[in-house]
Order: C-alpha cells, then sequence, then structure tokens
C-alpha cells in the first residue's frame, strides 16, 4: 500500500490547499467569527482519532480470530497515529473554547469525551508495555481496545443529549448541516485531505514495523 | 441435568470459593473499608462547617467508591497467579462461568462496601435524600456497572506485569462514561428530580459490559 511520489505530492497540495482556503476563500462564521475557521481543522482531526479507534480494533478483532502479529502491528500503528490525532483535536478545541467561551477547559461533554478518547489511547499503550511476551499482547490489547471501544458510544452519543453542552450544534434537529456553502466546500475539502494523511502516515508505520519485524 | 444448570453450578462454585477464601483473610475486605474510611473521613473534614451543594456531595460519595473499587477489585484474578491455581481453574469450570463467579464476587464485594459507606455518608454529610428510589437505583446500578467494568480489567492485568498501577490506569477511562451518569444520577435524586435518563444509560451500561466481557474474556482467560 506504497503511496507512490504522484499521491504523495497530490496529497501535500491538497492540504495546502485546504490550509490556504481556510482563510481566503472561506468566509468568517456569522456566530463564531474568525475563530470560526478552526471548525475546518478541528473536526477532521477527531473524526481521524475516531477512525484511527476503529481501525486498531478492527485489526484487534482481526488479531484475535487469526492470531497473525502483523494485525497487531497494524491495531499499534494506528493507535499511535490516533494518539496523536487525539491530542491535535484537544488543543485545536481546547485554543477554540479559550477564544470562543473564555476558558481553555469547561469539561462540557464533547470536551470529556475528547479527553477520554486521549485517555484510551495512554492506557491502551500503558498496557502493551507492560506485557512480554508478544501474541499475549496483541490479544490483551486488543481485547482493551475492543471493551473501550463499547464504552465510547455512551459518552458520543448519550451523554451530550442527556446533558446540555457548550459545543455549537452543527448538525440541527432536523439533521441537515448548517454551515455556509463555501466553508463546506473546503470543510469537506480537509475532511479527505487529513483522511488522506492519516491513510498516508498510516503505511508509513505499518511499513516500518514490517521492517522491524523482519529484521 | 442441562448444560445450563452445570454452567450455573460452575458459576456459583467459583463465586462460593472466593467468597471463602475471603471471609478468612479478609485482604480484599479490609483494604477496601479501610481505603473508604480514610477517604470519607477527608472529604468530610475537608467540607467541614462549609454548606456544600448536592451536586458536590454526589460527586464526592462516588469518588470515595470509586477510589475504594480501584484499590479492592482488582486482585480478584492476580491472586490466582500468585497462588499458582489458574491451572486447576480452568480445568474445574469453563471460562465464561469463572468469569460469572468472579463478576459476582466483585458486585457483593462492592455492594458490602457500599451498605457501609453510604449510610456513613449520608449521616456525616447531613444528606437529605429527596428521591430514595432513585437514589437507591442509581447507586445498585452505578456500583453493578463499576463492578461489571473492573472484573474484564482486572482479567487483563492478571496477565500483565506491573499489575497495581496498571488497573487503574486501564479502568478509570472505561469508568468514566459510568461515574459521569451516576453522580449526575445521585444530584437529581437527592434534588428530588426524577433521573430516568440516567438510569437508562446506567443500566445499559452495565448489560453492555457484561455482555462484551463474556463474549471477549475467553481470549484473557486462556493462553
Amino acid at each position: 500500500m506504497k503511496f507512490s511520489g504522484v499521491l504523495k505530492l497530490l496529497l501535500l497540495f491538497w492540504l495546502g490547499g485546504v490550509i490556504l482556503a481556510a482563510f481566503f476563500y472561506a468566509p468568517a462564521d456569522r456566530a463564531l467569527g474568525e475563530a470560526g475557521r478552526v471548525i475546518i481543522f478541528h473536526i477532521p482531526v477527531a473524526w481521524v482519532t475516531v477512525l484511527a479507534f476503529l481501525v486498531s480494533c478492527v485489526y484487534g478483532v482481526q488479531f484475535l480470530r487469526r492470531r497473525d502479529l502483523g494485525d497487531d502491528l497494524r491495531a499499534a500503528a494506528a493507535a499511535e497515529l490516533g494518539l496523536l490525532f487525539a491530542m491535535l483535536a484537544t488543543v485545536t478545541g481546547s485554543i477554540f473554547a479559550r477564544i470562543t467561551w473564555g476558558s481553555f477547559w469547561n469539561w462540557d461533554p464533547r470536551e470529556t469525551s475528547i479527553f477520554i478518547l486521549l485517555l484510551i489511547y495512554a492506557a491502551y499503550f500503558a498496557l502493551r508495555s507492560a506485557v512480554e511476551d508478544e501474541e499475549r499482547r496483541g490479544r490483551l490489547s486488543a481485547v482493551y481496545a475492543i471493551v473501550a471501544f463499547v464504552t465510547v458510544p455512551f459518552l458520543v452519543f448519550v451523554v451530550p443529549r442527556v446533558y446540555f453542552s457548550l459545543h455549537p450544534d452543527i448538525i440541527t434537529p432536523t439533521g441537515k448541516l448548517e454551515m455556509g456553502a463555501r466553508t463546506l466546500q473546503v470543510f469537506l475539502a480537509s475532511l479527505g485531505g487529513f483522511t488522506g494523511l492519516f491513510a498516508w502516515m498510516y503505511q508509513l508505520a505499518v511499513r516500518i514495523g514490517e521492517r522491524r519485524q523482519q529484521a | 441435568m442441562t448444560k445450563y444448570s452445570a454452567w450455573a453450578r460452575e458459576a456459583w462454585a467459583v463465586f462460593q470459593k472466593d467468597l471463602l477464601s475471603e471471609l478468612r483473610t479478609k485482604y480484599a475486605l479490609n483494604a477496601i473499608v479501610m481505603f473508604a474510611i480514610v477517604t470519607l473521613s477527608a472529604v468530610s473534614f475537608a467540607v467541614g462547617q462549609f454548606a456544600v451543594g448536592n451536586d458536590v456531595r454526589a460527586a464526592f460519595l462516588w469518588i470515595v467508591l470509586f477510589f475504594s473499587a480501584m484499590s479492592g477489585l482488582g486482585r480478584v484474578f492476580v491472586k490466582e497467579e500468585d497462588a499458582s491455581t489458574v491451572q486447576v481453574l480452568r480445568l474445574a469450570a469453563r471460562s465464561s462461568a469463572v468469569y460469572t463467579g468472579k463478576l459476582l464476587f466483585n458486585m457483593v464485594l462492592l455492594f458490602a462496601l457500599a451498605a457501609v459507606v453510604v449510610p456513613l455518608f449520608v449521616v456525616l454529610m447531613a444528606l437529605d435524600v429527596l428521591d430514595l428510589v432513585f437514589f437507591v437505583g442509581t447507586l445498585g446500578l452505578g456500583i453493578a456497572g463499576l463492578a461489571g467494568a473492573a472484573t474484564i480489567i482486572a482479567a487483563i492485568i492478571a496477565k500483565a506485569s506491573a499489575k497495581g498501577e496498571l488497573f487503574a490506569v486501564l479502568s478509570f477511562p472505561i469508568l468514566l462514561p459510568l461515574l459521569i451518569t451516576a453522580i449526575g444520577g445521585t444530584r437529581k435524586a437527592l434534588d428530588g428530580v426524577a433521573a430516568a435518563g440516567e438510569f437508562q444509560v446506567l443500566l445499559s451500561y452495565l448489560v453492555v459490559m457484561v455482555t462484551v466481557s463474556l463474549m471477549l474474556f475467553d481470549f484473557v482467560w486462556n493462553d
């Protein structure tokens, strides 16, 4: 799954274009002002961290079924990237919170869930470092990832519905997306760009891991 | 004799064994009760004369329960590893029965703790419980969910090194949704507001955790 030179260049220009467009093409948000541009970066990054978690869990399940250490490697690689993107999501969200609502952290339900995702990733790696045997490490981390995955819907979907959230709700009760046309274009492009970035970094991490395993 | 009753007998036997050995040594019970008393005293002393709202008191109650659980529930599988009885247990009972027996044990342990701590808390903090049904219900479901999540994590750490610290590290992210909901539900019960939403969340958390644990326990237990 090697990224060819052309694909890498495309990714570079795509993301570069997204960054430029976020500041010059998309208009400032009506309610949030210039700070509203963070939506173009913050949400895709948060989406990637959830995607990485999903990938990690899928490969965890595969490992439990096939006991192929390559699956465990892929699960760990996805989790590493997930941790990185989770930190990015937390930081961008925190900066936005400071600008818009005055404080860096408020334990708003969405903030809480990204923090928990961060903790899950950290716990995952703490567990991995505590087990010597490779097969056992793969098994235990896969089980933990699945158990953790199962608790995430509670936070993401249940708690914000039950409790009032500071988070601007762009998905209105009717389910339609409330974003200007230009912002939507850049946002979707950013979503694709960051997913591409994740794909590129992921296959790099997997290839490095495979080389290490062969050595 | 159907296979279901055989499974139930095995699970019950595991539970009884753990209960019996616990009553003899009182290892976990001592740890958990002492920890709870100490934390409770610290909380009560810190609050002192100040008037604290129900939200803060609900949070304190669950802090005491949660950290006591972290100190006492982690050993349920580790003690088998230490006593080298894992192989025998594997032969004597099927894995789902082992899990269920241990789960029951952890629940009983935590409920026993709550039976001591909660009345003390109510007295020390001069709690005025406006909705008793929801208060008890939230506590019950929350504690059951706590034990449910803690048991599978206890099984995982028994196979790792650095067991003590790892238990709290692994459990905390998993248990945060439960804690948040339980604290909210307890607060509502103290205020006399119906906590139906929290009830649903707590119940579904318990069901989901136990189901997932049952499905995955085999992978942890059998090397």
